[in-house]
């Protein structure tokens, strides 16, 4: 027979992880929260679902993408370098990993309406993709710095039949584009199902985005075992929301030898105030439905942030990283916009890839560091292309297209 | 201690066979200066409780009007303290209830407000984003300085939902009358009735009906089904006009709720 539990030995509560997580919401998407959650254990428990899932990966999203080799940047950085080409994917990033998952449950719960935020455009794409494909109803909203910034992207989601909103309110930015989202699930929400693109969010968004993406880590663990023979040192990747890191690391963590690393968006750098590193300089509050590092002032209220990079130019981050920072596990640190822009620049030159102004980030992280010995083997998240940045780019380094 | 309790008001509400005038006003707009004059204002007005409104940089369940309101009172300097300190010194003659968002409330320090809430004669407290059963260690830090919580009741509430969402509520519930964002609407949704009767099977508590009412017809409307009616977005906006727009409004507002109504014994 089993012993009741002890009383002092209580289990996290389901949707936290630690402190963080929670469903920090208006009253009225409660029911939808649970409903979400209901169906989603539903979908993980039935395997027609996962075979579905994985068909489409393969078939759709053109899953597994590929580990390569990148010697040249090996050679500048000082040991193997491996890079996850999750830029490979249909649409050019991660993000479409999570929209054809969290499509496919809308479609369970009967939810013909889907909404989405978007800072650089990709999540926004992925969604307008997802929807396409099963002909569902698609409303992205898009704050109007990030549309100006990722013009290319607001024209690919209207071609693909989706209406992309302009959010003139706040910072019209990612997380004005996130509030105006929540603002429509609120009066929408019995036939509209919102598909959050990080692994942000009230429960249980973070972790079933987390569970959408981690087919990325999953992958890339077996993919480097059989290429190098052993783990890697170490896994690196950018860090805005945290839905790519958060895919590529949660196979990785219960390998305490693997070495994991976010990168946030330093901005200009931090002193400076202009940034997105909400892991540096944050501290624990309420935004967008969960408890996480926030970037806040003194009266809790959520500050202005900056990045060269939409993508990660966001006060938040996923309450997940919030834990696995407070723990130690996941080690977090920030490079420049002008870092990050070197990197861009750096991997199209000496490999013949344009990595997403994001991912840009991780890039830029392990050619600073360069502390590993010829050994080591170091996996970057490449969680998308940069053909989307091409233009802002070229504007922001006074080049001519 | 003078009974400025919320039940005490619900006493001498229902005595007078009426229902309970609840303006909201966002703390800090247009002006700190406007809001104190506002505040005695809407007493002078008829209010029974009054709503402030601490000013948010995101609040996500607010539409345009509220939006604007607390992004001008952010610029004005507003913050947790500010919102206590008007309370405290305006000393108004019936129960105040603060309206926020979490995250100012954290970064105040919880033990810090329920404390200085208490001094500053709070009566009660509404957080938006805080859900029944979500975080019940900040719930206990404000009802143990004897702080009502108002819990928030949508639309979307439904089964054993309800019953958690009453659970533990203090004061009134505040029931919402339509899915959506704070602000105006033309006329009263058609199911207020059947979720107030819902409602009033699960819990003693009185009932105030808000989100979307703007009118004088609107609020008598409301006060035939509900206990009391709440009035947000349309003050607000009056209230950007200047404090004679905002007076007149109140006026209209009062007579609405003024009755008398029969209603079922509590």
């Amino acid at each position: 027979m089993r012993r009741a539990p002890s009383p002092e030995v209580k289990a996290p509560a389901r949707g936290r992880f630690g402190q963080y997580g929670g469903r920090y919401v208006p009253e009225t998407l409660m029911a939808a929260l649970a409903e979400l959650e209901r169906v989603y254990d539903e979908a993980v428990a039935d395997p027609r679902f996962g075979e579905e899932l994985n068909d489409l990966l393969r078939n759709y999203v053109g899953r597994p993408t590929p580990v390569s080799e990148v010697p040249r940047l090996s050679e500048r950085v000082g040991c193997r370098v491996l890079l996850k080409r999750e830029d490979l994917n249909h649409t050019g990033a991660h993000k479409i990993n999570n929209t054809i998952g969290q499509v496919l449950l809308a479609r369970r719960m009967g939810k013909r309406r889907i909404i989405a935020e978007t800072g650089a455009g990709q999540h926004g794409v992925a969604t307008a993709t997802a929807c396409a494909r099963f002909g569902l109803e698609c409303v992205v909203y898009m704050g109007e710095e990030d549309m100006a910034r990722q013009r290319l992207n607001v024209y690919r989601m209207r071609v693909m039949g989706a209406t992309v909103v302009p959010v003139g309110s706040g910072t019209r930015t990612l997380k004005d584009a996130l509030n105006e989202a929540m603002r429509d699930w609120v009066t929408n929400v019995t036939h509209t199902h919102y598909v959050i693109g990080t692994v942000a969010g009230p429960d249980p968004f973070p972790r079933m985005v987390r569970d959408f993406q981690s087919v990325i880590g999953r992958e890339a663990k077996s993919q480097v075992l059989e290429r190098v023979g052993a783990l890697p040192t170490t896994v690196v990747a950018c860090v805005g929301g945290g839905s790519n890191a958060m895919g590529i690391f949660h196979s990785f963590l219960d390998d305490p030898a693997v070495e994991l690393v976010g990168v946030e968006a330093g901005g200009e750098g931090l002193a400076t105030g202009k940034h997105s590193a909400t892991l540096a300089a944050g501290r624990p509050g309420v935004l967008h439905g969960s408890l996480s590092y926030v970037l806040q002032d003194a009266d809790g209220q959520v500050q202005p942030t900056h990045s060269v990079s939409a993508g990660l130019d966001y006060p938040g981050v996923g309450p997940e990283h919030s834990y696995l920072r407070d723990t130690g596990r996941v080690k977090y640190d920030n490079v420049t916009d002008g870092e990050a822009l070197d990197a861009f620049h750096a991997l199209a030159r000496l490999e013949g890839i344009l990595p997403a102004l994001e991912s840009s980030h991780a890039v830029a992280w392990a050619m600073r560091e360069r502390r590993w010995s010829a050994r080591d083997v170091v996996l970057i998240n490449l969680s998308g292309r940069g053909d989307k940045d091409v233009a802002h780019v070229a504007a922001v380094t006074g080049a001519e297209l | 201690m003078s009974d400025r309790s919320i039940a005490a008001r619900w006493k001498l509400i229902r005595s007078e066979r009426r229902a309970a005038l609840i303006p909201y006003l966002t703390a800090g707009y247009p002006s700190v200066e406007r809001t104190r004059e506002a505040l005695r204002m809407v007493v002078e007005g008829g209010a029974d409780f009054v709503e402030v409104g601490v000013p948010f940089s995101d609040p996500l369940a607010d539409g345009p009007v509220i939006q604007r309101s607390s992004h001008a009172a952010l610029q004005q300097g507003m913050n947790v303290a500010g919102v206590l300190e008007l309370i405290r010194e305006t000393d108004l003659a019936v129960p105040v209830i603060v309206f926020s968002y979490l995250n100012p409330i954290m970064a105040y320090g919880l033990e810090r407000f329920a404390r200085d809430a208490q001094t500053a004669g709070v009566a009660g407290l509404l957080l938006t984003d805080l859900p029944a059963g979500e975080d019940p260690s900040v719930e206990q830090i404000m009802r143990a300085a004897g702080l009502d919580l108002i819990r928030l009741i949508a639309p979307t509430t439904e089964g054993t939902r309800l019953a958690d969402a009453v659970r533990g509520a203090g004061g009134f519930l505040y029931v919402i009358s339509r899915l959506g964002v704070t602000g105006t609407r033309t006329q009263l949704d058609e199911h207020a009735a059947h979720l107030v009767s819902r409602v009033r099977a699960v819990s003693d508590l009185p009932i105030a009906l808000g989100f979307g009412l703007a009118t004088g017809e609107q609020a008598r409307a409301a006060a035939r089904i509900a206990d009391g009616v709440v009035v947000g977005s349309a003050l607000v906006e009056r209230l950007g006009e200047g404090i004679e727009p905002a007076r007149r409004l109140m006026a209209e507002l009062r007579a609405g709720v003024q009755g008398p109504f029969d209603r079922p014994k509590p």
